[in-house]
């Protein structure tokens, strides 16, 4: 096989390539040109085998097992190259500052039970929840739980340690070196004042969204197809009315106006349209809430000074009795 | 605020470390996928092509209606799925009047479009239409060999990177070790003209020829067809300088229990058990082992009847 020299051969990928092969002219059948280039094939496929089938093999119930070289055409990547992980936020403050690494022992000697234990998780060595009495120290606040006051601490702790594990996932994920199985997703923004969910729309208000739509057209809803129970929109055309600025017909109107509230308030018996009890009454009222919101403890003052109050004179006596009695009996 | 969302199951995370970018890759997936318009050739294409890749090939039968490679926007729904079945490489096809029988191969990195050759399909021939020997048929996922002949390979730029898309489909996975036995198929892709691509599928038989190397024989088994050159659009420098990087150095799984020595060289450590000769079962029950003699001893022992809890002291106390 003289034309051996020429082929490029890829054991890695098991490929083969004849550089120097053309047709010098095309072959008329399909046939012809469908053997040709079989027979092409056989040389190239023959030119592998022989590489192949020298390599050294390791025998196997199966067959021969021989060991490919790498494959030489460079193909590109499917992903990018796996990013390093960058140091976490501990890392670094520890390479600046020396700190090593120590092997833990997995298990250790308990002294409150006098026995081996785990130095982590549940019922390992030294754990807060086996120590039955804590002693009271001199700084101890009164009235406080020193174990709640454990509890929380440990919890903190605990919650403060998930925070750096985040920072330092989101640093990663900066990088783009997040562990393959962690996702980090957003959620939602708490926003105050729109925490509240979305009002239902009323019939009401679907009725004036209807009419206006069914308004809009260029015939103001005229030559619209009504479907079958369609109602009329409620609301149409004009609601407020205004006066004529300017003077003439409808001036009369406006002077009838005036003149009616007018004579309402200043005529003979105008006394009347003011209810002074009631007047007084709604005062009163307020200013009692003003001052039980301002002072609730000191009712007793509040009784005292109940004479600052504005009186009707006809149920004086009667009222100032029955709240002086219904005070006391709320202080005792 | 963010929220850590973790696989929920082991199952899942073994899944998505499937899909986590590697320092050495495995094989590459490939899409086969179609418009809204094919034709029955470009159906039968598609389906052997899927025949041929099973096992490392999804194929989308569905039309898909946003999806033109070439264009930019067109490739947005192309780029989702390469993520959402893990493919780098897909086989679109479509029919059009300007652009009959149209088969678009592309390759993506970083579930992005990496490059894309566009070939139409001419003289087509399914497998149903070769006839041979059922026992040559190769199996499915084989390594195959690779032909590729004709200058044109190399002299013309739309060839040559025809070329490098169709080892990157065919080849499969990149292996260490080849069982010879397992050798049955070959890819034969020959450069009939400058534009025109001849490619076709065949089985090898190896016939006996007195050496080591078997004489090697091509059966065509089919499909066969016809390629040719349409549009092609080669990767931008930068994207392909970043895809052609690898890693240098293997990574190096950890030996366990062998060390090096300069005068015994490989030792290795191995591991005994306890050997808890309390609990072994003799072979033959001698006088000593018998229960009631055992019995006897602890009787001397411990002469007066004592409670439970006492005794289980004695025994904590002759354990240790």
């Amino acid at each position: 096989m003289e034309g051996q020299n020429d082929y490029m051969v890829d054991l890695g990928n098991l490929m083969a390539f004849n550089p120097a092969h053309h047709f010098p002219s095309l072959p008329s059948s399909r046939e012809d040109l469908v053997k040709e280039c079989l027979q092409e094939g056989v040389k190239l496929v023959q030119a592998i085998a022989d590489q192949l089938f020298n390599l050294p093999s390791t025998e196997d119930v199966e067959g021969p097992i021989v060991r490919l070289p790498p494959p030489t055409t460079k193909l590109p990547r499917e992903k990018h190259l796996p990013k390093p992980k960058p140091p976490t936020k501990w890392e670094v403050f520890a390479q600046k500052k020396g700190i090593k690494k120590r092997k833990k022992d997995k298990v250790l000697w308990d002294e409150q039970t006098g026995t081996w234990k785990r130095s982590y998780g549940y019922d390992r060595v030294n754990d807060d929840r086996d120590v039955p009495i804590i002693e009271a120290k001199m700084t101890d606040e009164p009235g406080e739980d020193p174990f709640a006051k454990r509890r929380t601490e440990k919890k903190q702790r605990v919650d403060k340690q998930e925070r750096n594990r985040l920072q330092n996932l989101k640093q990663a994920a900066k990088v783009g070196a997040l562990p393959s199985h962690v996702q980090l997703a957003a959620t939602a923004l708490p926003i105050t004042g729109t925490n509240s969910a979305p009002k239902k729309i009323t019939k009401h208000e679907l009725g004036d969204v209807a009419g206006i739509a069914s308004t809009s057209t260029a015939s103001g809803g005229k030559f619209d197809k009504k479907l079958s129970g369609e109602k009329a929109p409620k609301k149409q055309g004009k609601h407020h009315k205004y006066l004529p600025v300017v003077e003439g017909r409808g001036i009369s109107q406006e002077k009838e106006q005036t003149v009616k509230v007018l004579n309402k308030l200043m005529s003979k018996h105008s006394h009347e349209i003011l209810n002074v009890d009631k007047a007084v009454n709604t005062y009163n009222m307020k200013r009692e809430k003003k001052q039980r919101n301002r002072k609730p403890k000191n009712e007793q003052e509040k009784s005292s000074s109940n004479s600052s109050k504005l009186k009707p004179k006809k149920t004086l006596d009667k009222k100032s009795v029955k709240k002086g009695s219904s005070k006391k009996g709320k202080a005792k | 605020m963010l929220k850590v969302r973790t696989p929920k199951n082991a199952r899942a995370k073994r899944e998505l470390e499937k899909r986590a970018p590697k320092l050495v890759e495995t094989g590459k997936k490939t899409l086969i996928l179609q418009g809204t318009k094919t034709s029955n050739t470009l159906n039968a294409v598609m389906t052997e092509l899927y025949l041929l890749k099973k096992g490392s090939a999804i194929r989308y039968t569905r039309k898909n209606e946003n999806i033109r490679p070439f264009e930019s926007g067109g490739e947005t729904s192309l780029e989702f799925f390469s993520l959402k079945t893990d493919c780098s490489i897909f086989i679109y096809g479509s029919t059009s009047k300007k652009r009959p029988d149209n088969l678009v191969i592309g390759r993506t990195y970083d579930h992005h479009i990496y490059d894309l050759v566009e070939v139409g399909v001419e003289n087509f021939k399914p497998i149903s239409s070769f006839t041979y020997d059922k026992k040559l048929g190769p199996q499915v996922g084989s390594k195959p060999f690779i032909c590729f002949i004709g200058e044109g390979f190399e002299n013309v730029e739309e060839l040559k990177h025809l070329k490098e898309v169709l080892v990157d489909l065919l080849r499969g996975e990149v292996i260490e070790n080849l069982n010879l036995s397992g050798v049955d198929r070959a890819y034969v892709c020959t450069a009939i003209s400058s534009d025109k691509v001849f490619f076709t599928h065949c089985a090898l038989r190896l016939k006996k020829s007195g050496t080591v190397v078997p004489r090697m024989e091509l059966v065509e088994i089919g499909p066969s067809m016809d390629l040719v050159i349409r549009r092609h659009r080669l990767p931008n420098e930068g994207l392909r300088k970043e895809a052609m990087k690898t890693s240098k150095d293997h990574p190096k799984k950890k030996v366990k229990n062998v060390g090096q020595d300069v005068i015994q060289g490989k030792i290795g450590k191995i591991y005994v058990p306890d050997q808890k000769l309390g609990e072994m079962a003799l072979p033959n029950k001698s006088k000593g082992v018998k229960r009631e003699r055992r019995e006897a001893k602890t009787k001397n022992n411990a002469n007066e009847p004592v409670s439970k809890k006492q005794k289980e002291k004695i025994l904590h106390n002759s354990q240790n």
